[in-house]
């Protein structure tokens, strides 16, 4: 009958790049074979139909249609029943072009399904898209002069956070409406977000990204701390967005800002309706399918995942609720049949707003401690592994009141803030600067864990009983073969069935990046994978710092070593305690402006003799760089060159101390000292390749010989080297700081531990070896 | 009324019963006392430290004025001549002598010859090789500061550079296609002085200059895994490795090149009468309650000490070796006499080969003076030369095993030895199979340019060396059915494909896989060096 009732009908649905619209199309296609289609596609950068063939019909849920009949049979069936018309719902209009109008004003039905489910939206993003959207479209068909029957997806939770029935009802017509004038809510919206960018710009809050970014990167350069101090702006005008959203969700009643846009989209639609027949679906929590088109068919991460992966790998310890608490969810694919069902069925007779609550808890419901019990055992049976190939085993909840799980998480987050703290100004490097990206890593995930227990929890602890009646009805309504075709009675399911055999192993499968068998590999895999990248052959380009990259000093130190080369004991020790006093003043300089820092220091070489020095460095090379130097970064330079790759070195040290790592690099970008009368000014002749200038050099020298930076390698020590790892796209980061090391931990960075040579001598003061007074130089 | 220096005991072979003391093991920066089985076991002890010469000066112009087979040597000297004094390296001796090291007062009597003569365009090179260069604290100790600071700051006392496509010549091929390489001065000279001191009979002689003055190109023709498999090395009448370098020294003779070569030997005075190292050269059931004492004193001292500081220790260690012959003249005649000397300090007999070999590995070999015995080097000690201490056949039978005792630390010196790095990170995990290492590695490691750029201008091996160390050890890994290292470190000892004990009793254990459970056992008590005469 369903079939009948909608044959030579024309469909407009929105949303169906999403989860519940993929869904509605296949089945349309597959199980109302005379219906044609015209769908509402933002058109993004590739266009409507390009999105259609990309985004819709290459999902795995055609896969079973497709298989029933050849692809060309497939895809011809396509073209002459499915039209993708260009529409933007939050624009007025709908942003449609002439053929778009006259395609919508000829349908029959118009299913609504587009919205942004998120719960953690910005408040302007949801009520624009949540609330605008479907105002938009309903003056859109006043304006079109079309009455299609329209169905709008809502959600059961608009309900709010009340316990006890919640029936298939207007919002208005309950017991427990509560005026919200809608229109006032997008304006001050609109008005809200004004506000929050302007108060993002003032100059303390400047001040204060900008000290926020310099704290986290370091003297990473102009560019770097601008770009972080931006970013560190919008994230935090989002965030107060998304605050504001929740805080007048929860004045209001509601769990978040969906449901209350969705509540107040309602309301909407039904003041705004005029002579368009309307329905409203309202779905509990839609997860994967229970049979259609094949049992666990499920796109992108639902609502319900992260909490399975969290509690799969360990990161969510415990999670508020109780065990009789019901978890209202329902499978896409009855959803799927209700809105099918709603649309053959057509508006009611007596043009009322008829309600569906697709939603399983008042007739079939799941429970909490059901869940946790299959879970675990699923989970038991499937263990997902860590990073070590050691299976997680799934925690033990006790399913404490929301308060404390999250008092517990904040209070274990605020220990990490402070070790984050105390690590990023600790002047660690390499494998100990690694615990400052675990912490990193531990922060974020606590954070998730506090994001799911904070939004979800609440779904959770809803003790809301979702009546679903006129559902029951409508199937009840049908004739026996569509009653077991289109199925959207939620008495249906087994729960044991659902959990175990169809929700979880789909979870998983779709989850990325979750680990669930052991990778078998020894060592760091990962970071193996990686080196093999960076040596590809193709790379055109390796470019690599100096100091703590390949040796284990600097400037200073070769400065020192020179300096005492030709002084006796006496003068030795002063030169060395003086430099000991004047240390803390000189790396507080470094600190602050590199490039100063060594314009200062360079001035020590002013009326130096470039004869001496020069011959000095011929020693100061074995003595203070090659017994320094890291000799796996050596061989991964010289790697490099076997590789066929060019190399360069890009140093603030001066030229003639590095001149004799020449045979390791192609070329090298040093900076050179003025010379008068053979010898030093101290004056550096061009500014020094540090920081952004580093990164700028790297780019001038691959323009100069045609390299493509897309493909090059670049290795670095430290956060002033941003802009130089930046710049190219397989960035290495050797014996990082802290902050490098948690930037680059968080981008997937290479991270490479070298060390110097084991037994090797090692200086603390570089001094040059003493020599008796007749071996000295004047 | 003076008196007469009593007569140094010889060299024996001990059979170790019940009332045997615990026995000297070497054992890198330290030692370890080992009980070894009785009446199974013996210990080949060195003879005592040979009287030397008293006035080695005296000798020294004596043997210049009457050389064998040659012309007197200031014949040989004349205005306007080039002359080139070439000296052997900081591989030699070991550990370095106390000043004054024999070379300068050699080259010192010739250089006064010299100028008697009115000789003035003189060289005075260190005959490196494939070695280091020397430093100029170095270069000082062997000549000298007196001809140091006459000859180095005008340029004429240096390190030969192998690696200088200018100052190296290719002097022909032999009669089997070995090509022959040298320093151009040396080639261009009138008259090449070449100053030796014999530690072991592998040196001196041809490898003296066919050898030491050469370079990659002539030494790859000997320093291979095939002509090792043929050679015992300390017998130069048995050793494809000598046959080759006689070879090349035929063509350096028909090249016209002049070599009057001088060759010293030493007593193996390595540790002295005085101070805590001198118990090391007492046989143990002689050393006095006080031998006891200093001896653990030392060793708790040294347990004690951070490695680095008990490293320094050694180094600085210096031999009070007294000269015990020099001749000079042609080069066969002079070498012959010279291993005849060294002879008469080193060789013991022996009767028979064991079924384990054992020996206590020292500190130091000729590439790590001043530096650290990485665990190449540590296998090249032990196989490359301790193995090779005998003459007619190995002291250990074919098959047996050979423990050696080292704590084979994963420790190198990154400015002498950065081939030495990459080999054992690289090469090692690959293949342990000296064949294939050449196949697959020499080439790459030999014209490396970042090692031959770290040779000519720092101050490490070549970049082939470390293979040459392995290959060294060829002939022992090929002999041996199983080669234990005991207390070294695990990864190292696996690396290099053999077996880490943690005991002698652990290793004894392991080795009776091998060789069953009632094993002979042989001893080498060295240093001071011995030579084992296995009849």
């Amino acid at each position: 009958m369903i079939a009948e009732s909608l044959a030579g009908k024309r469909i407009a649905i929105t949303g169906t790049t999403g989860f519940l619209g993929t869904a509605l199309v296949e089945r349309l296609l597959r199980s109302v074979p005379d219906c044609t289609l015209v769908l509402l596609i933002r058109p993004g950068r590739r266009g409507a139909p390009a999105r259609l063939q990309r985004e819709i019909l290459k999902n795995d849920a055609f896969d079973r249609l497709r298989n029933s009949l050849s692809d060309d049979t497939f895809d011809s069936m396509c073209q002459r029943r499915i039209l993708a018309i260009a529409a933007d719902i939050t624009k007025p209009g709908l942003d449609l072009d002439d053929e778009g109008r006259a395609a919508l004003a000829d349908c029959d039905v118009f299913i609504h399904s587009a919205a942004s489910v998120s719960f953690d939206n910005p408040l302007d993003v949801a009520i624009n898209t949540n609330l605008v959207g479907p105002v938009n479209l309903v003056e859109t068909l006043h304006d079109l002069n079309a009455t299609p029957h329209l169905i709008a997806v809502s959600t059961a939770y608009v309900a709010g956070t009340r316990k006890g029935r919640a029936a298939e009802e207007l919002l208005q017509a309950g017991a427990y409406a509560v005026p919200i004038d809608w229109r006032n809510e997008i304006e001050t919206a609109r008005r809200a977000r004004l506000h929050a960018e302007d108060r993002s710009r003032t100059t303390k809050s400047s001040d204060d990204y900008r000290a926020e970014a310099k704290r986290e990167l370091g003297a990473a350069g102009t560019t770097a701390l601008a770009i972080k101090s931006e970013q560190l702006r919008d994230r935090g005008v989002r965030k107060e967005m998304v605050d504001l959203g929740l805080s007048r969700a929860h004045a209001l009643g509601f769990s978040d800002s969906y449901a209350m846009t969705k509540a107040m989209a309602e309301s909407a639609m039904v003041e705004l309706r005029g002579d368009v027949p309307l329905s409203i679906v309202r779905p509990s929590i839609i997860e994967s399918s229970w049979a259609e088109p094949f049992p666990g068919w499920i796109r992108g991460f639902r609502m319900a995942e992260p909490v399975i992966i969290g509690f799969g790998r360990g990161l969510l310890k415990d999670f508020p609720g109780s065990p009789e608490g019901v978890l209202d969810t329902i499978p896409v694919d009855l959803v799927v049949a209700t809105l099918i069902g709603v649309a053959a069925a057509g508006p009611s007779d007596a043009d009322e707003v008829e309600v569906f609550q697709s939603a399983s808890g008042a007739v079939n419901p799941f429970r909490m401690a059901q869940f946790h019990a299959w879970t675990t055992e699923f989970f038991r049976n499937n263990p997902i592994y860590d990073e070590y190939d050691q299976p997680i085993a799934p925690p033990r909840w006790t399913f404490p009141s929301a308060d404390k799980v999250t008092r517990q998480l904040y209070r274990a987050r605020s220990g990490l803030e402070k070790a984050d703290g105390v690590m990023r100004v600790l002047p660690v490097r390499g494998k100990r600067a690694a615990l400052a990206a675990d912490i990193d890593e531990r922060r974020e995930n606590l954070d998730k864990a506090i994001g799911y227990v904070d939004l979800y929890g609440k779904y959770v602890v809803c003790e809301a009983e979702y009546q679903c009646d006129n559902v029951l009805a409508l199937h009840a309504s049908l004739p026996p073969e569509d009653q077991a075709s289109f199925q959207m009675d939620p008495r249906v399911i087994d729960w044991r069935t659902y959990a175990y055999d169809i929700h979880l192993p789909s979870v998983l499968t779709a989850g990325r990046g979750i680990k669930t068998a052991p990778s078998g590999r020894r060592g760091g895999g990962r970071a193996e994978r990686l080196r093999g990248q960076v040596l590809a052959p193709e790379r055109p380009l390796a470019a690599f710092d100096l100091e703590n990259t390949l040796i284990a000093s600097n400037v200073v130190g070769s400065w020192g070593w020179l300096a005492t080369r030709n002084l006796n004991r006496g003068q030795r020790a002063r030169l060395v305690l003086k430099a000991l006093t004047e240390a803390v003043g000189l790396q507080r300089l470094d600190r602050r402006d590199r490039v100063a820092f060594l314009r200062h220091f360079y001035r020590r070489y002013d009326n130096a003799s470039v004869e001496q020095l020069e011959h000095d460095a011929g020693e100061l090379f074995s003595d203070l760089l090659v017994k320094n130097s890291f000799p796996e970064a050596i061989r991964r330079v010289r790697d490099h060159r076997a590789a066929g790759h060019r190399t360069v070195l890009i140093t603030g040290a001066l030229d003639f101390i590095v001149k004799n790592l020449e045979p390791l690099f192609d070329d090298i970008i040093a900076p050179s000292l003025e010379q008068v009368d053979g010898r030093y000014t101290g004056r550096m002749l061009t500014a020094p390749p540090i920081g952004e200038m580093r990164a700028e050099a790297l780019r001038q020298y691959a323009l100069e010989h045609d390299l493509n930076l897309q493909e090059a390698v670049a290795y670095a020590d430290s956060t002033s080297d941003l802009p130089l790892l930046e710049a190219v796209a397989f960035p290495v980061a050797v014996n990082p700081d802290t902050k490098l090391a948690v930037v680059a931990r968080r981008r997937g960075w290479l991270v490479e531990n070298f060390e110097p040579a084991p037994g090797g001598e090692h200086k603390i003061l570089p001094v040059a070896p003493y020599l008796p007074r007749a071996r000295r130089s004047a | 009324m003076e008196l007469q220096k009593p007569t140094p005991r010889p060299g024996l072979v001990l059979e170790v019963d019940r009332s045997t003391p615990p026995i000297l093991f070497h054992h890198g920066e330290g030692f370890r006392l080992e009980s070894l089985p009785a009446g199974r076991s013996r210990v080949l002890y060195p003879g005592e430290p040979l009287n030397p010469i008293e006035d080695p000066d005296g000798a020294i112009r004596e043997s210049l004025l009457n050389p064998i087979g040659e012309d007197p040597l200031p014949s040989k000297l004349f205005a306007g001549m080039k002359l080139t004094i070439v000296f052997d390296d900081i591989s030699l001796p070991l550990p370095p002598m106390r000043r004054p090291d024999i070379r300068q007062r050699i080259i010192e009597i010739v250089l006064d010859l010299a100028a008697e003569a009115g000789v003035d365009d003189v060289h005075i090179i260190a005959a490196l090789a494939l070695h280091r260069r020397m430093t100029e604290d170095e270069l000082r100790h062997a000549v000298g500061d007196r001809v140091y600071d006459a000859f180095a700051p005008s340029g004429l006392l240096y390190n030969m550079d192998a690696e200088d496509p200018d100052e190296m010549v290719m002097l022909g091929e032999t009669s089997s296609g070995e090509e022959v390489q040298m320093v151009k001065r040396a080639v261009e000279s009138d008259l090449v002085v070449y100053v030796n001191i014999n530690m072991v009979s592998m040196n001196g002689g041809w490898k003296s200059t066919a050898t030491g003055l050469s370079g990659y190109k002539g030494i790859r023709h000997h320093h291979n895994v095939d002509t090792l498999l043929k050679s015992s090395l300390m017998d130069h009448t048995d050793s494809e490795f000598h046959n080759r370098n006689w070879r090349q020294g035929d063509v350096i003779k028909a090249a016209g090149v002049k070599i009057f070569q001088v060759e010293t030997t030493v007593n193996n005075n390595v540790f002295g009468t005085q101070g805590p190292m001198s118990v090391l050269q007492k046989r143990e059931w002689e050393w006095s309650a006080r031998d006891r004492a200093s001896f653990l004193a030392m060793q708790k001292g040294l347990q004690v000490m951070p490695n680095k500081a008990r490293r320094r220790v050694f180094q600085n260690h210096l031999a009070p070796y007294g000269m015990t012959s020099v001749q000079s003249g042609e080069v066969e005649a002079v070498h012959d006499k010279a291993v005849g000397h060294m002879m008469e300090q080193q060789l013991v007999q022996i009767e028979g080969q064991a079924d384990i070999l054992t020996m206590g590995l020292p500190y130091l070999s000729p590439y790590n003076v001043n530096s650290i015995l990485n665990p190449i080097l540590v296998m090249c000690l032990g196989l490359g030369y301790y193995f090779n201490m005998y003459r007619n056949k190995p002291l250990v039978r074919e098959g047996g095993v050979i423990i050696m005792s080292h704590p084979t630390p994963i420790e190198f010196h990154p400015v002498h030895h950065p081939s030495y790095i990459d080999f054992f990170e690289q090469v090692l995990p690959d293949t342990t199979d000296g064949h294939k290492i050449a196949h697959k590695y020499e080439k790459q490691f030999a014209e490396d340019e970042w090692y031959r750029h770290l040779y000519r201008t720092s101050y490490a091996y070549h970049g082939v060396h470390p293979l040459y160390m392995w290959y060294w050890g060829s002939n022992a890994m090929n002999h041996a059915g199983r080669i234990i290292i005991v207390g070294g470190n695990v990864t190292a000892v696996r690396r290099m494909g053999f077996t880490p004990a943690t005991t002698l009793n652990d290793a004894l254990e392991i080795a009776s896989d091998v060789v069953g459970p009632q094993p002979t056992i042989t001893h080498l008590h060295n240093p001071p060096l011995v030579m084992a005469d296995v009849v």
